[in-house]
């Protein structure tokens, strides 16, 4: 049973994740990745890590990919030239994804692999909580790369904040400046005899 | 679950540059348009502070933070030297960045935290903290080469940077993920027992061992994984091209030992070859493509792959003496590429970027002192006495030798051979043809004096290479 719900999910994986290279259209892409992350979330299940699946689609479905989308649509990207290359590189492309693939699955395989070499983990009983002994581990024996990690998310905001606002460059409202002009900050009465305006050839040819 | 108090008084270098690194960024955060100056003299300050707390602890060692964090010699030397060389370049780019409008107190922020990064790679003693320091380093120089962000070419080189940076840390990640499924450890010391041990899957050792090499390879700028380098140098402004071409490829060099060395080390037998191949190809094509260059920093860029392929060289040889010599290039690399980025930012002024070899036409009769020091640096980087980049070169093609790899070390020898003909080429410019402009040189005295100084240290450590040779062949012992 365990094995044909790891074998549904590992090839829904593949799928979700070959398409979203292949296909034209990125919304479509997009949203195949957040099938390939669904299908991930899923093996994560079969092993045991509740809370990691859990996260990964709170996280990745529910906040990234959903920023993610709201780009893709915003963007008016041209896909013509971004595909030029892509008939020319092909046969190079898949004769190297083969060889990979196929060294891959020679050292990756059962023979490596297989059960008798590693055995499988023995299950939990049902009030194990997956979650408290992760947070015992990254606030202890993890708490050197954990912080690092904060710091890498800093600077991940330094960096975009850095490369995106410009200052003053844009239109900004000032709303209370707005509300306080009076009229005779904007309109300026002037007082002027009448005129009659003086007609000349050229105006009169245009009228 | 039993917890001990963490000795954390041995990363102290650490914590006061990230301590540093926060205060920097609130003031950039609350003087706003005018902190780029504060952020300057607050950084130069904060490097030097970090240089004398690593300097005050050598000789301490240990490991801390549960098995993720490690001081040795080792780390001690080059986190000081990674201090130092980052305190020369902030003090060469100023001038540069203040007349491109790119004189803002973010470049600090990110150049520290980079600086954070690359300490916390040098004293990794986990795969994670390896992996964590490198993204810390690598997101700063990203966002540093994207900063000029009204010039195209500096917008695709970080963008080219940024997507096969992320590719190179995938494979780092994935051959990590399949050594850690062998050994069933992700800390290097448990790791290299685990393997000293035996009767390990060596297939699927082997395997994840490619993965890690590709991601060295990568980060290094190893031929065939080179094809950023040149275009990112070229593309960035020459004060980042400056930053990431000095200081990080003493940590990458610390990357590879702490994986390769200290993890990997008794599967010598298996890197090596795959070693052989980066190596011999980083010389030839660095080399040659190098001759083609009009453009000063792409020649550089080839240049920095050839002298990548002589780093590699030492670490193949699977000695103490060989990972010394090797250790000692890195030092001695950074120190040149430093001097000549450096002469780059020299020459250019405002509105103007001297970056063509013909731009330093007649160098010699505008100005013979900071011609004297490029000769110094360009006689360096060729490798030749009595500068330090011969015994650079020496040290490592004699490790070679010991090992009885005699055809690597003729094609070694072949190729500096080969590459003295560009770095002669520059010297003649320089000396022997007539000057096509007459400005005066507008670098500001600091700067002035920091080349001087970079310059002559060159010419010292080539006189006496002793101690600093020394130093490195004692961190190996």
């Amino acid at each position: 049973m365990e094995q044909i719900i790891f074998y549904c999910f590992a090839g829904l994986l593949l799928f979700a994740a070959s398409m979203v290279i292949t296909i034209r259209n990125p919304v479509r892409a997009a949203l195949f990745l957040i099938l390939a992350f669904f299908t991930s979330a899923g093996i994560w299940l079969l092993l045991e890590a509740e809370f990691l699946a859990m996260t990964l689609v709170l996280v990745y479905v529910g906040a990234v990919m959903v920023l993610f989308l709201f780009v893709v649509m915003m963007l008016d990207i041209d896909l013509a030239p971004l595909q030029e290359g892509f008939a020319k590189y092909l046969p190079l492309g898949i004769l190297v994804a083969a060889l990979i693939t196929i060294e891959m699955i020679a050292v990756l395989g059962a023979s490596h692999f297989g059960l008798e070499l590693v055995s499988a983990p023995i299950p939990h009983p049902a009030d194990y909580s997956n979650t408290k002994e992760i947070g015992l581990l990254l606030y202890t024996v993890y708490v050197y790369p954990f912080e690092i990690a904060s710091v890498i998310l800093t600077v991940a905001i330094v960096a975009a904040i850095t490369l995106t606002l410009r200052e003053k460059k844009s239109k900004s409202q000032n709303i209370s400046e707005q509300v306080k002009v009076r009229r005779e900050d904007r309109v300026r009465m002037v007082k002027m005899d009448a005129v009659k305006p003086e007609r000349n050839e050229h105006q009169e040819s245009k009228s | 679950m039993t917890f001990e108090v963490l000795n954390m008084s041995l990363a102290l270098p650490e914590m006061f540059m990230l301590a540093m690194a926060c205060t920097i960024l609130m003031v950039v955060a609350f003087l706003g348009k005018n902190s780029a100056k504060m952020a300057y003299i607050l950084s130069q300050l904060t490097l030097a502070v970090t240089a004398i707390l690593i300097y005050q602890s050598f000789g301490d060692s240990g490991v801390t933070f549960d098995g993720t964090y490690i001081k040795d010699a080792f780390s001690d030397v080059l986190k000081l030297a990674i201090c130092i060389i980052n305190i020369a370049v902030l003090l060469y780019s100023t001038s540069y960045l203040k007349d491109r409008d790119l004189f803002k107190g973010e470049y600090y922020v990110l150049a520290i935290f980079s600086t954070l990064g690359m300490m916390i790679m040098v004293s990794a003693a986990h795969f994670l903290t390896i992996y964590l320091g490198l993204e810390l380093m690598s997101l700063c120089m990203y966002a540093m080469v994207a900063m000029h962000r009204d010039s195209m070419i500096s917008t695709e080189a970080a963008m080219k940077y940024f997507i096969l940076g992320a590719l190179a840390s995938g494979m780092l990640l994935y051959g990590m993920s399949i050594i850690y499924g062998v050994t069933g450890s992700l800390e290097i010391a448990t790791i290299a027992e685990t393997i000293q041990a035996g009767g390990l899957d060596n297939t699927v050792l082997s395997f994840g061992l490619v993965f890690l090499v590709i991601g060295i390879g990568f980060k290094l700028g190893a031929v065939p994984f080179h094809m950023w380098l040149p275009d990112v140098y070229h593309g960035a402004p020459t004060a980042v091209t400056l930053f990431i071409a000095t200081a990080p490829k003493i940590a990458a060099f610390a990357m590879a030992i702490r994986l390769l060395v200290d993890g990997l080390g008794d599967v010598h037998q298996h890197w090596q070859g795959m070693l052989i191949m980066l190596s011999v190809l980083s010389m030839i094509v660095g080399n040659v493509i190098a001759i083609a260059q009009t453009n000063l920093k792409r020649m550089l860029a080839y240049s920095t792959i050839s002298h990548i392929g002589f780093i590699l060289l030492g670490i193949l040889s699977g000695s103490q003496e060989g990972y010394a010599a090797s250790m000692f290039y890195a030092l001695v690399y950074s120190l040149m590429s430093l001097g000549a980025f450096g002469m780059i930012i020299l020459m250019s002024r405002q509105g103007f970027e001297a970056d063509n070899i013909d731009d330093y036409k007649g160098l010699s009769r505008r100005n013979p002192w900071f011609a004297l020091m490029m000769l110094i640096l360009m006689f360096s980087m060729a490798g030749i006495p009595p500068l330090v980049g011969f015994y650079a070169k020496l040290t490592v093609i004699k490790s070679i030798i010991d090992i009885n790899l005699i055809s690597v070390a003729i094609v070694a020898v072949l190729m500096s051979v080969i590459g003295a003909f560009y770095y002669l080429r520059m010297i003649k410019v320089m000396y022997f043809d007539k000057p096509i402009q007459q400005e005066e040189l507008q670098a500001p005295t600091d700067m002035r004096v920091m080349m001087s100084v970079n310059g002559l240290t060159v010419l010292a450590l080539g006189i006496f290479p002793g101690s600093l040779l020394a130093v490195c062949a004692s961190v190996f012992s």
